[in-house]
This record gives structure tokens, sequence and C-alpha cells, in this order.
């Protein structure tokens, strides 16, 4: 067997989170040491794989399988395909910017990195999972870090703290309530008993020679889409996440919305449309048609706003709702194009939040009005504000233009109408990035931000990583593309089947 | 039934009076549970119904065609966990006494959801 | 030989400039001089590299027919192969040239003009940024590598617009230029994805031959609409109605931004856009009528408020609508090569004019009202000399290079119809007069006690003196010398001048410039009486027809009011339900935990009831469970 390098990446942050409890609680150096190092360490074997991911080969790579609890059919079985594997890059760039944004926490350091090593840890794993059960493990895994994270070091704002952690929680669990139903309803019905089994590739083989009817699926895919949908945030079901954004600590809210909001979609696409495809394209016009509400109605309610991460979250739906409109769509395409658009939007938003954490760290401001000119005092800070801004408007040759474009591509010739009103939101999107960038970096002269020293050494590093990878996608996106296609092509003939299966709307679309 | 027999019945004793019996106990211990406000006499209901019930596996255990004495050995575990209950019970009831200042369990009520 | 090598290498001519902006934006963004070395070289390479283009073009190496072409694949998704390349015929040849000669004399100008600016670094980085991207535009080989650089020049629009950003009137207008715009590319990324869609394609090349094919199938009504669509980018691009309202506050910028990017170049690119893709709108008689008929409005249009305006470098704005109209008009009817003549000229002497106005204006301290300048010829000879040459050449007195295009397109325009020929001759005749407006009120006159003006240095001076000379030659020199050999589409097009239009087209401008001579110079006729006189149309025209303020309510109404009403839906009423259900289920727990009022006995009496109602049910169905056990209980 060939080195553990999945094994390795996800268990890095859990032994590093397990090796913190036995720092001492003063020694914040260390502590924030350990977890950067663990980080980077788990990075490190991710581009590994990322680069050594054989394109030509396809299917699923890195594979390792033990089993576990074998009266159920649950095995410890990892591995990563062109849809998860950048997904996995993303988590792991993404935990090491979170860990360095947090780099001053002061309060209770050492608790604060251990969670966030377990909630890194739980992404990872829901990433990497071949399995359903470890799958729905690691899905559950990282709702109490959060939880925690949102009441111990969070914000209030608008709303107390509490309320919001108390809101998220209850969103999510009722969502994966529902989830979990339709899981276990898959899993009983895929296989005679004796036979059972978790696993992904089993499961789809059940689908395949048609242990699914056509029936149980349109009835369990909504089940499905409400535990996913909710954590990707989908219209109406987002209203915990512009809060939670707000009320949670910096590293948090890059994580939940860089990751989490995709694991949703991740979780759509691999247990929703792989699965349950045929429910998946009953209900895909529903679907469809309000994600681009979502896009519009976000985008018009960022226009209103005026807290910086209000704001952010608010984007983040809108863009989500692109993310969704690729995925149901339900052709090869627009479903690269969501992929991509995942890793595009999670790499973006987060760097809008390490950029926006900084300024409130130094400041404690975030409305716009109150921060304004900044551009005078932090070059540094204004290139990242820029960079995620213009990635955010969708700038072509930076990380988001090609997804979008794909999605668009894929999705025009299927719902022309729904496809014309996502196109025309770039236009808003412009509207409300340029008004924040002008009235926060622009501007005359506001002293009160003399004092506050621009991003230097350590907290420039979430600017140049993610940086990095949203010019560098951006520039050569083949990078990216060729590894998401070949996740995507070999499901080229599901989508070709399904593509004359009835929706709700009656006939053949 | 007969006269006879209803005599029969109610001088012979057999296992129909100890379960009377303990029905009776038990009954006596719930009423006191339902009724008093101290905690000591609630403390001694308990201790009640607890006999009662040891009084009933200690009779169906003799009258019962079983060839080991479990019933009687169940009731003896019945009495020795009873012991340590009361002491724990006597001992908290001590504590509540102190913090509280009364052990009257009307006024005891912070367990209010 | 040095053509075949510049060909081979035209990728390298976007690269430099692009190279150039990493270093600087990298490295030697803090030191002026070097910043400004590296910036230059890059751009001077790029435009001996262009030179060597149009060498290949003007040996014949190089026709319409069979372009030079190089081809990467950039991205492939799914069964969509999107490429990257490099696509050079005569027209790419002579838009890379123009661009690169106007950005390498603006690229000297700015020397001197940015020299006490702490920023000229960054100047410098987003000049070489701006030039790669335009000329990554202009050699694109597929529609979506042109919209990818298309946006590009739009960033970089956006951020010279917004240079000097402690400027709130600049941040605006950056921010304007850059949505304005975005409507345009909307309709532009639309018309792309129908043409990926309908033909698999967005290549230049493949097109060509995909499209009539397409046409003589299915006709040619959808293709009439992405041909529309495809036509609102140029529209917000080059400034035509009604998305022209972002080019006169783009003046915002520095002035050789202005003359590069708001002048020469970038809002060109629209205009180049459809002479690429000639080979679709030329089949399209409805989408040319709409070009040619918005394209004729818009330069009247424009020319109408150039003529109130008092600012400088904003009457200039307005003449570069005007002038964009023309071109348009010119597509339009049918004519690449005018067009494609004019955009020329037109880049040499209106950049000209831009960098006149920015000495004018920097010498003047910032002044940008005409009417408090004045006789500014004895202060600023050669400055006077350059500018005067570009008035006379945008007003088209032969042997100037805008006599000789705009001839072009006032013949071309007759020949198609007589009122759009009408339109763009009233044109010429308000294009002539507010010009000459401009350079009378400016340098003639007597010089005010107060003004500060003295001539540029040399960094500033020499590039004037370079455009003049273009001004005065290109045209002719692209008359005579066969401009329409080698940029046409179709059939190579009729060169001779019809004296006919072009004799009524010089009386015309002549009179023009005499009547502003009378009214400015000689005073012979007050102005604010004739101001007066106009009422409500002065008042329109100087207000620029309200447009802005029209957009602004528009944009209240659709933007910013729905944005408050989905915010309060989102809080009240999604936000509402969602609270509304956590209450429930609170309310329903507090029935619920009625009987649970702390009183412990209570709780032992629901307990034993529990057990008894238990009990009961037990014995109830006593004998069902033992008819199931069979007794055995």
């Amino acid at each position: 067997m060939d080195f553990p390098v999945l094994s390795t990446v996800l268990l890095a942050p859990l032994i590093a989170a397990f090796a913190l409890c036995f720092v001492d609680k003063e020694n914040r150096d260390l502590i924030r040491k350990v977890a950067a190092g663990a980080m980077i360490f788990a990075l490190c074997f991710t581009l590994y794989a990322f680069f050594n991911f054989d394109t030509a080969v396809g299917g699923v790579q890195f594979a390792e399988k033990i089993p576990w609890v074998e009266d159920l059919g649950v095995c410890y079985s990892v591995g990563v395909d062109g849809i998860s594997m950048p997904l996995l890059l993303l988590s792991d760039v993404i935990g090491v910017s979170a860990v360095y944004t947090s780099w001053n926490t002061e309060k209770r350091a050492k608790e604060f990195f251990i969670l966030l090593l377990l909630l890194i840890a739980g992404v990872t794993g829901t990433f990497i999972a071949r399995d359903l059960f470890i799958f729905l493990l690691s899905y559950e895994l990282f709702v109490i870090p959060v939880f925690v994270m949102v009441l111990v070091w969070g914000s209030t704002k608008r709303l107390p703290k509490e309320f919001v952690a108390m809101k998220f929680i209850v969103f999510l669990l009722m969502g994966s309530a529902f989830m979990l139903v339709g899981v276990v309803l898959l899993y009983v019905t895929a296989y005679p008993a004796g036979e059972r089994t978790f696993d992904f590739e089993a499961l789809r083989l059940a689908e395949e020679m048609g242990h699914f009817s056509e029936d149980f699926q349109i009835f369990a895919f909504p089940l499905l889409l409400l535990g996913f949908g909710s954590l990707l945030s989908m219209f109406p079901f987002h209203s915990w996440s512009p809060d939670g954004h707000a009320a949670a600590p910096t590293a948090v809210s890059m994580i939940h919305a860089g990751i989490l909001k995709k694991l949703g979609a991740y979780g759509l696409i691999r247990v929703g449309v792989l699965l349950l495809p045929l429910g998946a394209k009953y209900w895909s016009p529903l679907i469809v048609t309000t994600a681009v509400m979502g896009v519009l109605y976000a985008a018009y309610i960022v226009m209103a706003q005026k807290d910086l991460k209000y704001i952010i979250g608010y984007s983040s739906v809108s863009h989500m709702g692109y993310i969704l409109l690729g995925i149901m769509t339900l052709n090869a395409i627009s479903v690269s194009g969501a992929v991509a658009n995942m890793v595009a939007h999670g790499m973006m938003t987060a760097l809008f939040f390490s950029q926006i954490g900084y300024i409130y760290e130094r400041t404690h401001l975030r409305s716009i009005p109150e921060l304004r000119g900044l551009a005078h005092y932090m070059p540094h800070l204004t290139i990242g504000f820029m960079l995620a801004g213009m990635t955010s408007l969708g700038l072509p040759g930076l990380i988001e233009f090609l997804p979008e474009f794909t999605i668009f591509v894929g999705t025009f010739g299927v719902y022309p109408v729904q496809a014309l009103i996502a196109i025309f939101v770039i236009v808003f999107t412009a509207l409300y990035v340029l008004r924040l960038l002008a009235t926060l970096l622009f501007g005359p002269k506001d002293e009160k931000f003399a004092v506050v020293p621009d991003e230097q050494g350590v907290s420039l590093v979430p600017l140049l990583l993610l940086g990095l990878f949203i010019v560098g996608f951006g520039l050569f996106p083949s990078l990216l593309m060729n590894v998401v296609n070949c996740g995507i092509e070999p499901l080229a003939p599901l989508f070709e089947k399904i593509a004359a299966a009835p929706t709700l709307m009656g006939g053949v679309r | 039934m007969n006269l006879m027999d209803f005599v029969r019945l109610a001088t012979h004793v057999g296992l129909h009076h100890f379960l009377l019996f303990s029905a009776l106990l038990f009954a006596i211990g719930l009423f006191g549970l339902l009724t008093k406000k101290g905690l000591i006499p609630l403390l001694m209901c308990v201790e009640l119904m607890l006999n009662a019930v040891n009084i009933n596996l200690v009779a169906f255990n003799h009258y019962m065609p079983v060839s080991d004495y479990s019933g009687q050995l169940m009731a003896i575990f019945a009495v020795a966990v009873a012991a340590s209950e009361v002491a724990v019970g006597v001992a908290l009831a001590f504590r509540i006494y102190r913090d509280h200042g009364t052990v009257d369990v009307d006024e005891l009520r912070e367990m209010k959801g | 030989m040095f053509f075949d090598f510049a060909l081979y290498h035209a990728w390298l001519i976007p690269l430099l400039p692009a190279l150039a902006f990493l270093i600087i934006g990298l490295g030697t963004r803090q030191n002026k001089k070097t910043s400004a070395i590296i910036g230059i070289t890059a751009i001077g390479a790029s435009f001996l590299l262009s030179l060597g283009v149009v060498g290949a073009v003007l040996t014949k190496r190089l026709v319409m027919a069979a372009p030079f072409v190089m081809k990467t694949v950039w991205a492939h998704i799914g069964n969509m192969d999107l490429g990257m390349g490099v696509l050079i015929d005569p027209l790419t040849a002579m838009m890379l040239v123009v661009v690169t000669t106007v950005a390498l004399m603006v690229n000297i100008y700015s020397v001197g003009y940015m020299a006490h600016d702490p920023g000229m670094g960054r100047f410098f980085a987003f000049l070489s940024l701006f030039a790669a991207s335009m000329l990554g535009l202009v050699i694109s080989l597929n529609f979506l590598q042109m919209y990818i650089f298309w946006e590009g020049v739009g960033l970089c629009s956006y951020l010279l617009i917004g240079f000097y950003y402690y400027k709130i009137s600049a941040r605006e207008a950056a921010k304007k230029a850059f949505i304005t715009t975005r409507i345009g590319d909307f309709g532009m990324l639309l018309g792309i994805l129908l043409l990926q869609i309908t033909f698999g394609t967005v290549d230049f090349i493949e097109l060509k031959t995909l499209v009539p094919n397409y046409i003589w199938v299915s006709g040619t009504s959808f293709l009439t609409v992405i041909g529309l669509l495809l036509f609102i980018g140029p529209i917000g691009k080059s400034g035509q109605f009604p998305l022209h309202v972002w080019l006169p506050d783009a003046m915002e910028g520095p002035t050789p931004v202005s003359a590069l990017i708001h002048a020469a170049t970038m809002v060109v690119a629209g205009v180049y856009l459809i002479g690429r893709a000639y080979f679709i709108f030329a089949e399209l008689p409805v989408v040319l009528h709409v070009i040619a008929w918005l394209g004729g409005f818009t330069a009247f249009f424009a020319a109408t408020i150039a003529i109130t305006q008092r600012p400088f470098k904003r009457i200039l704005a307005y003449s570069t609508i005007s002038q964009l109209g023309y071109m348009m008009l010119a597509l339009g009817v049918g004519s690449l090569t005018a067009s494609m003549f004019h955009l020329m000229t037109h880049a040499f002497f209106k950049a000209l004019m831009f960098l006149c106005a920015g000495a004018v204006i920097e010498a003047m301290h910032e002044e940008a009202d005409i009417f408090k300048m004045g006789g500014l010829r004895h202060r600023m000879p050669v400055t006077f000399k350059c500018m005067a040459i570009g008035v006379v050449a945008i007003a088209g007195l032969p042997p100037f290079a805008g006599f000789f295009s705009k001839d072009a397109i006032l013949a071309a325009a007759a020949e198609v119809s007589f009122p759009l020929y009408l339109l763009a001759s009233v044109t010429a005749f308000m294009t002539a007069f507010y010009m000459s407006r401009l350079l009378f009120v400016a340098f003639f006159g007597e010089v005010r006690d107060d003004c500060p003006a003295q001539e540029t240095n040399a960094f500033m001076r020499w590039p004037l003196v370079v455009l003049a000379v273009l001004s005065v030659v290109s045209g002719a020199w692209g008359h005579f010398a066969g401009f329409s050999d080698w940029v046409f589409y179709g059939v190579r097009e009729e060169e001779a001048i019809n004296w006919t239009i072009a004799g009524s087209s010089i009386v015309l401008s002549l009179f023009a410039m005499w009547l502003a001579y009378q009214i400015y110079v000689e005073k012979r006729w007050s102005s604010h009486q004739i101001a007066k006189r106009l009422g409500v149309i002065y008042d329109l025209s100087f207000h620029a027809y309200y447009i802005d303020e029209i957009y602004a309510f528009i944009r209240e109404l659709t933007v910013d009011k729905i944005g408050q009403l989905a915010l309060w839906v989102d809080t009240h009423i999604v936000d509402g339900v969602v609270h509304g259900l956590g209450r429930l289920t609170k309310g329903l727990s507090v029935l619920l935990a009625l009987p649970q009022n702390g009183d412990t006995q209570r709780y032992v009496a629901f307990f034993y009831t529990g057990v008894i109602a238990l009990v009961a049910y037990s014995l109830f169905f006593a004998v069902k469970i033992l008819a199931v056990t069979g007794g055995a209980f």
C-alpha cells in the first residue's frame, strides 16, 4: 500500500489538536506555531496530492480502505476524485489562512486553536470520505466546534452572539435531521439486509441498477436538499448564514463561508445528484428558480447593508446561488462550473473575511461609513480588498471568472430566463462591490486610522497564500479545470440519461 | 364462593394476604409521599414503599415453586441499597436544610422548568 | 528577417508591458525613475515589434484574407475548448501600431507630467497593465479572449480614473465608469454565451466559416439578436448613447490617462470589436441599421453638449463621444475601411489635444475652465501650435489627417442614406465650431494678469510634437499609400475623394471656424446673449440633458429602494418566519412546562398516574397478550 497521503492530511490537525491539550496555556507562541505547523504540513501533502493527481486516469485516487463496523457495512474509506480534490485543496489553503488570521487571538488561545483544528479536520474528513457513514460523521462533527467558537469568541452586533450560535446550530441540526432520514432511507433501500453498505461506489451502483425507484428518488431528494441546502444557504433557508458570519470570529467566518457552504454543495452533488439523479431532475426547475431568486434577492440586500460582514455574508448567499444553479442544471458543463466556482468563491470569500478580520481586530469597527479612506495608510490591506472585490465581481484573469462563465454556458441552453437573471446580477455585484471598495478604501483621509499598522509579516500570509491561488488559477485555469473535468467527465452519461427524465413541470424539458 | 371458603381464605394465611398487605403498605407510602411536606417523612414513606416491594419478593419466593432463594436475596440487596439510600437522603436533607433553612418541599422549587 | 520575427513573436507585444507591470508592482514601485524607465522600455519594445508587424503588412506578407494565427488551449471544460492566442491581420497591425505609438508618447509625457506625484511608480505600473490588456485585446483570437482583456482594460480604466483616490469625485467617476461599462459587458457576455451555445465556438476564424452556413440554413433572425447583444458591449465601452455618461466623468483621472485610454485606445475597443467581428455584423442589415443610427445620433447628440461646456477636458470628452459615434456610423453604413481609418487618425489628433490639455491645465495650476484662460498662445507657443493642428485636423480641413478620414465616412454615409449624411454633416459643422471655440477662448485674446502659465518641459513637449506630426501626415499618408488596400471587408473600397462631399464639408468647417472667430475673438456677437436667447435649449445642453440626474433617480428607485425593501423582507419576513418557528416551539414548551412547577410531589403524582395507566393498559389488553404469547406469560 502506498503512503497514506489522505490520512496524513486528516490526522495532522487531529494530532496537533490532541498535542495542544498538553501545552501550557500561557505559551501562546508555541500553541499557534503548533497549529500553523500542522496545517502547513497538511497543506504540503494536499498540494502533493493535487499535483500528483493523475488527470489522465481519473477516478478515485489515493484511496485507503479499512473495515470498521462490518455489521453495518461501515468502512474507513477515503480517497479523492476530481470533484473532491480541488475542495480538499481549498479547505487546507483556507485552513492555513485561518490559523494565520487568528494569530493574535488572546482569549483562551489554546482552546481556540484546538477547536479550529478539530473544525478543519471535520471538513477535511467530509471531503475525502468515500463512505457515507464517515461522511455523515465528519459532517456533523464540525457543527460543535463552530457552535462553541461563536459562543465564546464571537462578537455581538445586531444580534447577541448566544442567540446567533443557537440559531446556527438549530438550523443546521434541523437540516441534518431531514438529511439523516434521507440517508437512512437510501441505506435501507439500496440493498437487502445483510448486504447493506455505506460505500459511495456501491450505492452509486445500486442507483445504476435501478434499486432506487423514481418515486422513491422524488420523495427522498427534498430531504437531502433540506439538509445540504440549508448548509449551502439556499434561499429561503439562508438567514442563519449572514447572522452567523457577523457573530463568528474571523477564522470561523472564513471557514464557514469558504468551506462549510461548499460542503453543502459538495454533499448535494455527491449524495443528492449522484445517488438520486431522477429526484434531482424532478425538482430541478423549482430549485433553479429559487436559486436565481436567491442570487438576485441577496444581491439586493447587500445594497442596503452597511456592516462589512453582513455585506460579504449576503454576497456569499448570492454567489452560492450561482453554484446551486450550476449543480441543479444537471449537465456536465454547468456542474464543472459549479465545482470550480466552489473553489473560486471559497478562496475569494476567505480572503475577504481575513481582510475584514484584520481591520476589525485593530479598530473594532466594521461598518463602512465608519471605516473609510483606508488606502492612505494601508496599501497591503487595500490590495487585499481590491483583489477580493475584483474576484467577487468576476473579473477575468482572476479565479472566479471562468467558473461563472462555465455555469452560464451550461445553464443558458436549459434555463434561459433564469440564466438571464443570474447573468444580469453581475451588474449588481459590480455595483455593490465597487461601492464597498470606494467607501472603504478611497476618499479623504481619516486621521484616526493613522495609528493602525498595515498588514506585515504574519498577517500578510492569508493575503499572499489566497492571492497566489486566486491569481494563479485565474491566469492558468487549466490547473484547476483539468482536475475538475476528470471528476465530471465520467458523469456525462448519467447526465445524458436523466436529460430526458420528467420534471415537476411535467414533460421533458 | 360460600361462607366457608371465605373464612378459610381469611384465616389461612397465604400469598394473597402478603400481597394485600404489601399493596396496603405501598399505598400508605405513596399517600404519604404525596401529602407530607417535610423531607424526612418523605424519605420514610419511600422506605415504606421499598419495604412493600421487599415483602412481595419474599412472599413470592416462599409461595411460588422456585428452587433457590433469589427472591429473598433480592430483598436483602434491596434492604442494603435502601439503607445507603437513606443515608444519602438524610445527608442531602441536612445539606438542604443548611442551605435553605427549610426542608419543606413546597418551598424547594428550584426544579421549576 | 525582422518582419517575420515580429510576427512570430507578436505574443510578446502584450506580454512585455505585463512583465513591466509585475516588475514595477512588486519591486520598484517606490522608485520613480526606475519605474518610468521600465515602463517606457517595455512599451518601446512593443512599439518596435508592432512596427515589425506593420512592416509585414506593408510588404504584403499579411493580408485580410489570410491572417496570421497562433493558438493554445487556455481551458478545457466538458466539450468546450477555450483558446488563447494571437490573430494578426492588417486591422490588428493598424491597431497595434496606433496603441503602442500613443502609449509610448503618453508614457514619455507622463515622466514630465507626473514628476511631482508620489504615486508615479504606481502610475507607470497601471499604464503598463493597461497597455498589456489593450494589446491583448487587439490580438485576440476569439470573443472570450477579447472579453477577458476587455474587462482588463476596464479594470485599468477604473484604477486610473480613480488614481487620485483621495478625491471623492475621482472615486465616484471611477466607480461610475466601471459600472456603466459593466452594463454593456452584460449584453456582450450574453452575446458571447449565445455564440458559444449556438456554434460551439467563439473563435473568430472558425465563426467566419460557420456563420455564412448558419445563415444559409436558419436565416438571420437569431443572429440578429446575438448581434444586438454583442453591440451592447461597444455601446458601453465606446461611450455610445445611452451609456455614454461615464466618459465625461472619466476626465477626473490624470490627463495622460484621458489621452491614452479615454480618447485614443480603450474607448475605440468597441469600434474595434465590431470591426473584428464584421463578418457577423455585415450579414445582419438590422443590426447595421441600429449601429449606424445610434452612432449618428450619438455623434450629433454629444456635439450639441460639447458646444456649451466650459472645462477644457470635458469639451474634449464630448468630442470623443461624438467622434466615436462617427466611427460607429461608418461601420453601420458598411465601411470598415473608413471607420478604421478614422479610428487611427482620431487616435493621433485626439491624444494630441488631450496632451495639450494636460500641459495647459498643469500650467494653469489645475484651472480647467477655458473662460478663465486666454492668450495662452503667447505663453505656450509650442503647445498652441500643436493644439491648433489638432483642432484643424478634427475640423477636417485638408491636408490634415481628419479631412481624409472624415471625408471617407461622409462619402460612405452618403451612399447609403441621405438623412445619415445630413446628420453627419451637421455634426461636422458643430465639431468645427466647438473645437475652434475651445482654441480661440483658451489661446487667443489677452493674457490675464494672474495667468501663471509657462511653456512645458521637454518630456511633455516632444510627444506633442511627434503626435502633431502624425496628425498632419497620417491622413494623407493613409489615403495615398493605400490604407484601403490593407484594411477592408469583403471587396476593397473605392478611395477617390468625392469632391462634392469633400468640398461642401470644407466650406461648412471653414464657416464654422469663421463663426467661432467672430463670436469669441472679434466678439461681434456676445456669446452670453446667444445663450440667453436659446434659453431652455442652452440649459439642456449645458447640463447634458440631465441624463445623469435621470439615471441617478432610476438607480435610486430600482436599486437602493428595492434593496432596502429586500432587507426589510429578509429581517422581518424570512427571518421572521424562522424566529417565529423558534418562538412557536418555545411557546409550546411553556405549555408542556406548566406541570413541572418544581413541586416534587406533583412529579410523583404524575409518575404514579402514569404507572397506574400503564398497568391498567396492560391489564385491559391482558387477554390479547395472552392470546399472542399462547399463555406462556
